[in-house]
C-alpha cells in the first residue's frame, strides 16, 4: 500500500520537504510506532498468531472503511453501515435457520449457502442504493438520510427474529446449506478467509479508485460537483453508485460477523460506522471530498486495530481505550492540517 | 455646482503583480449623483472597496468633509457615514427584515438582550422613508429581488450614512423596480445624501448621473459634469483608442449553419424572461461573439443551449438533430461544448492535476477494458497541452500551481479532447491578463479555421472587435443586433446593448 495522501509530491527543498514527506507518510510512521511500542509493552505481542488475530479483527472494520471511502471521496457519509452489518448478517442468519418460508405455495425453501451470500450481500447493496437514491433524486443531505436508514435497517434486523439470536448456523446435510461458517473460520492455505477478503477488496478498490473511469469521476465529484456535471459526468450515478459499495461492503461484513460467531445477533454491527470513518480520516481521506486513498484507509485501520488489540493485551482499561483512540483521530486531523499548509507554503 | 463631502488624492493600489489602480484622484459631491464608468477590470470596484474599508490603499489620502480618514474596515467606514450596496446582495434569507437590518449592530438592553420593539420601529421608519411598506417581520429569502435591494439600502442608511455606494444596483431589477429605486435616489439626493452609482447601462447614467468620473486600466480617464457628457463622449473615455490584440481574418469561408436554435424561451425571475422568443443560427468556421450587459441572457442562453436549463422551450438543432430533452452528456457527445465562465467553480477540479481535469469530460477516450490507459492518455495530454501552449511542468503538475490564463486554457483543452463541432465559451478572456488573453484568441481563431464553429460570450466591447467574425448583441432576453464585424460600430453596439422590448415587462 502506498502513502496516506494523496497529492502527488510538489517540489519543494531542504527541511521543509523532509517534513512534508514526515507528515505525508504519518499514518505509516503512526502504525510503525505503535506496533513497536506494544512490541516492547505488551508480552507475547510479536507472534504469528496474534498478527493473524489482529488482522481479522481489523479486516471487519477495513472493509467497511473501503466502502466508506469511496463515499466520502465524493463528499457524502454513510452512517448506515453498522446496522447493514446487522441486518444482512440477520437475513443470513435467518435464510439458514429457518428458510425462505413461502405461505402461498405453503413450502419453505433453503437455499445453500452461495444463495444465501448472494442474498444477503443483495440486501445491504439494495439499501446502499436506497441511501444514494435518497441522496441524489430526492435531495437530503447524506447525514440525514443514511441516519434514517440506520434506524430502519437495525429496526427491520429486529424485526426479522423478534429482537433473538439466529444461533448455530451451521447448516444441515439433508438441507444442503452447510458450510457456512468457512467465511468467519477458514483457512486457505493457512490464512483466514476474512482476510483474504479484505486483500481483494482493498486491490480491487484501489484499483478502480487510481485506475478506472469511475475511480476518476468519483475524484472529480468531491473535488467539484458542478465542473464534473459539466463535463459530462453523471454525478447522479456516480453518488448512487458509491452507497451501493459501501452497502456491499456492510454486507459482507455482515456475513464475515455472523459466520464467526456461527450465529447472528440482531444488534451486531452498533456504532461500527464509527470505527469507519475514523480509519477513513486517520488514513488522510478528507471529510469534504475529492482527496484520499484507499491505501490510506487500510493503514489507517490497522492503527486503529493495532492499538485497540494492543491496549487490551496490555490490560489498559476499556474506559482508557476510548480516550486514546479519541485523541489519537484528533491529532491525525491536526497533522493533515499541518501537511495541507505546509504543502501550500513550499508551493509558492 | 455641489459640495464635495469626500475626496481621494492620488489612490494607488497594488496587488502581487498587478497594479488595480494609479494615482486616482476622485470626489464625491454631496446631495449628487456621482457616477463610476469603466470596463470591467478598469479598478471600479477596487476604488470602491477602498472607500467602504474593505481595502487598504497602498498610497494616496482621503478626506471626508475637510479632515484626512483612513478606514481599517467596512465597520469603520460605516461608522464614519459610509454605506455600500454591494452588487450581489449580503442578506441571510432565513433572517427577518429588520434582523438583517441590525445584523452585528444590534439594539441590545445591557449588551445583551436585543430590544426588538426598538429595532422594528427603527427599521419601519427606514423603510417608510424609502417610501415602502415591507413588513419588519418578514423573511428576506420571501421578499423580491428589487425589495430586497431596499432593505440593503435601509440597511445601509440605518447607520446614518452620508455617503451611499451603490455597485450595479438594477443588474438583477426589472424595469418597474427600476423607477422605484431611482424615486429613492431622487429622494435620498435631496436629504444631501451623496451616491456613488456604478454602473455599465449607460442610457441609465446619463438618465440620473450629476458627476461622471471614467476609470481605465487603473487609472483616471476623464471626469466631467452632466451637461459635458454625452454617450459617445463615455464609450470613447472608456475604451481609449489602442487594439487589444491585432486581428487575424479567416483563412477559411463559414459552411452553411450547423447549429440552429428556434423559439427558445426560459422564465426568469419575476414575470421577466430570462430568454425572450430566440432564433438564430451559428456556422461553422464562423467566430460569434455575443455581446451583453450583465442579466442580458447570454449565460442562460448557452446553458439553455448546453441543457443545463430543464425548464427551457423551444428547439435546438444540431447538424439537423434536434437535441431538446438530451441530456449534458449527449449533447456532448453529438459535438456540443460548454466552457463555463466561472473556471473556479464550473470548470476545474482543485484536487486532481492538470492531465486529470484535461481528460475529465473524455475518459471513454483513453479507457481500455476497464481501466485508464496511461500509455493512450499520455500522448493526447502530451498534443494538446503542446497545442495550446499550456505552461506547466507536467500533466501531473497540481491545476493550482498554474496561472489564470493557463487554467482557462485547461478548461479549453478539456473540451477540445471531446472532440467538438461546436464550442461555446462564456467569457472566456474573464480574469486572465492581456498576454493570455492574445493567446486564447489566437486558439480561438485556430479552432475555427479547422472547421469549428465558435461562439462566445463578453461584456468588453473591445473584446468583440478583437476576434469575431460576427457580432450580436443580446438584451432583456432578446437578440438586438446581429452584424458582422466590419460594419459593426461601438455605439451601435452599446445602445443594443440596452434596447428594452417595446412591451412592458410589469
Amino acid at each position: 500500500m502506498s502513502t496516506a495522501t494523496s497529492s502527488p509530491a510538489p517540489r519543494a527543498n531542504g527541511n521543509a520537504s523532509a517534513l512534508l514527506l514526515l507528515l505525508k507518510l504519518r499514518t505509516f510512521i503512526a502504525l510503525i510506532v505503535v506496533t513497536l511500542f506494544f512490541a516492547l509493552m505488551a508480552p507475547n505481542f510479536v507472534s504469528v498468531a496474534n498478527a493473524i488475530i489482529i488482522s481479522k479483527h481489523v479486516a471487519i472494520n477495513a472493509i467497511l472503511a473501503i466502502g466508506m471511502t469511496y463515499v466520502i471521496l465524493t463528499g457524502g457519509i454513510d452512517l448506515s453501515v453498522g446496522s447493514i452489518v446487522g441486518l444482512t448478517g440477520m437475513v443470513a442468519g435467518g435464510l439458514l435457520a429457518h428458510g425462505l418460508q413461502l405461505p402461498m405455495l405453503g413450502i419453505i425453501v433453503y437455499p445453500n449457502v452461495l444463495e444465501v451470500v448472494a442474498i444477503a450481500l443483495l440486501v445491504g447493496t439494495a439499501i446502499g442504493a436506497i441511501n444514494g437514491l435518497l441522496v441524489t433524486k430526492l435531495g437530503v443531505a447524506p447525514f440525514i438520510a443514511t441516519l434514517g436508514t440506520l434506524y430502519v435497517a437495525r429496526g427491520a434486523a429486529l424485526l426479522l427474529s423478534g429482537g433473538s439470536t439466529f444461533s448455530n448456523l451451521v447448516g444441515k446435510e439433508e438441507l444442503g446449506n452447510q458450510g457456512y461458517p468457512i467465511i468467519g473460520s477458514g483457512n486457505v492455505l493457512g490464512i483466514p478467509v476474512s482476510i483474504i477478503i479484505l486483500i481483494v477488496l482493498a486491490l480491487v478498490a484501489a484499483y478502480v479508485a487510481q485506475r478506472t473511469p469511475f475511480g476518476r469521476k468519483v475524484y472529480a465529484v468531491g473535488g467539484n460537483e458542478r465542473a464534473a456535471a459539466l463535463s459530462g459526468v453523471r454525478v447522479d450515478r456516480i453518488k448512487i453508485a458509491v452507497y451501493m459499495i459501501s452497502g456491499f461492503c456492510a454486507a459482507v461484513v455482515g456475513l464475515i460477523v455472523s459466520s464467526q460467531l456461527v450465529a447472528s445477533h440482531p444488534a451486531s454491527g452498533e456504532t461500527f460506522e464509527l470505527n469507519a470513518i475514523a480509519a477513513a480520516v486517520l488514513g488522510g481521506t478528507s471529510l469534504s471530498g475529492g482527496r484520499g486513498l484507499i491505501g490510506g484507509t487500510i493503514i489507517g485501520a490497522f492503527v486503529i486495530g493495532v492499538l485497540s488489540d494492543g491496549l487490551v493485551m496490555m490490560g489498559v482499561s476499556e474506559f482508557w481505550q476510548m480516550v486514546i483512540k479519541g485523541l489519537v483521530i484528533i491529532a491525525a486531523v491536526v497533522l493533515d492540517q499541518l501537511q495541507r499548509r505546509l504543502a501550500a507554503n513550499t508551493r509558492q | 455646482m455641489s459640495q464635495v463631502v469626500f475626496s481621494a488624492k492620488g489612490i494607488t493600489k497594488a496587488f502581487p503583480g498587478t497594479l488595480a489602480l494609479q494615482d486616482v484622484d476622485f470626489e464625491v459631491h454631496a446631495g449628487a449623483v456621482n457616477v463610476l464608468i469603466g470596463e470591467n477590470g478598469a479598478g471600479k470596484s477596487t476604488l470602491m472597496k477602498i472607500l467602504a474599508g474593505v481595502e487598504q490603499p497602498t498610497l494616496g489620502t482621503m478626506t471626508m468633509e475637510g479632515n484626512s480618514v483612513r478606514f481599517d474596515s467596512i465597520r469603520d467606514a460605516a461608522s464614519k457615514g459610509i454605506g455600500i450596496v454591494f452588487q450581489e446582495l449580503n442578506l441571510c434569507p432565513n433572517l427577518s427584515v429588520t434582523e438583517n437590518i441590525f445584523l452585528g449592530r444590534e439594539i441590545a438592553k445591557a449588551g445583551i438582550h436585543i430590544d426588538r420593539a426598538a429595532q422594528t420601529r427603527r427599521t419601519t421608519e427606514l423603510i417608510g422613508r424609502l417610501e415602502h411598506d415591507i413588513d419588519p417581520s418578514a423573511l428576506v429569502g420571501d421578499l423580491m429581488i428589487g425589495e430586497q435591494q431596499i432593505v440593503e439600502i435601509a440597511k445601509a442608511l440605518a447607520e446614518d450614512a452620508r455617503i451611499l455606494i451603490m455597485d450595479e444596483p438594477t443588474s438583477a431589477l426589472s424595469a418597474s423596480e427600476v423607477e422605484v429605486l431611482f424615486k429613492v435616489i431622487g429622494e435620498l439626493k435631496r436629504a444631501g445624501v451623496a451616491i456613488i452609482y456604478i454602473s455599465h447601462r449607460l442610457e441609465e447614467l446619463i438618465r440620473i448621473g450629476d458627476y461622471f468620473t471614467v476609470l481605465r486600466d487603473g487609472r483616471l480617464a476623464a471626469t466631467a459634469a452632466r451637461e459635458n457628457v454625452t454617450i459617445p463622449w463615455i464609450i470613447e473615455k472608456m475604451l481609449g483608442s489602442e487594439e487589444v490584440v491585432a486581428k487575424r481574418p479567416p483563412a477559411i469561408q463559414a459552411g452553411p449553419p450547423i447549429l440552429s436554435v428556434d423559439h427558445l424561451s426560459l422564465p426568469g425571475r419575476g414575470h421577466a424572461l430570462a430568454l425572450d422568443d430566440l432564433s438564430v443560427s451559428f456556422r461553422p468556421g464562423e467566430i460569434t461573439a455575443i455581446y451583453g450587459l450583465l442579466g442580458a441572457g447570454r449565460t442562460e442562453l448557452f446553458e439553455s443551449l448546453y441543457g443545463l436549463r430543464p425548464n427551457a422551450r423551444g428547439s435546438v438543432r444540431l447538424d439537423g438533430v434536434e437535441l431538446a430533452g438530451h441530456s449534458v452528456n449527449r449533447r456532448m457527445k453529438s459535438g456540443l461544448l460548454l466552457v463555463p465562465e466561472d473556471r473556479q467553480r464550473d470548470g476545474l477540479v482543485q484536487n486532481l492535476s492538470v492531465g486529470g481535469n484535461l481528460g475529465l469530460a473524455s475518459l471513454r477516450r483513453f479507457t481500455r477494458y476497464f481501466s485508464i490507459s496511461k500509455a493512450h492518455e499520455a500522448p493526447l495530454l502530451e498534443q494538446i497541452i503542446k497545442q495550446l501552449h499550456i505552461k506547466t511542468a507536467s500533466a501531473d503538475a497540481p491545476i493550482t500551481s498554474l496561472s489564470g490564463g493557463n487554467q482557462q486554457k485547461v478548461v479549453i483543452g478539456k473540451s477540445l479532447l471531446t472532440e467538438p463541432r461546436v464550442l461555446l465559451l462564456d467569457e472566456p478572456s474573464r480574469g486572465i491578463d492581456i498576454g493570455a488573453k492574445a493567446e486564447v484568441f489566437s486558439t480561438m481563431r485556430d479552432l475555427a479555421d479547422q472547421g469549428l464553429c465558435i461562439v462566445y460570450t463578453t461584456s468588453d466591447l473591445k473584446e468583440t472587435h478583437a476576434v469575431a467574425d460576427r457580432i450580436l448583441v443580446m438584451a432583456y432576453g432578446r437578440i438586438t443586433a446581429d452584424l458582422r464585424a466590419e460594419e459593426a460600430s461601438d455605439e451601435a453596439l452599446v445602445r443594443a446593448s440596452t434596447l428594452k422590448p417595446e412591451t412592458a415587462l410589469a
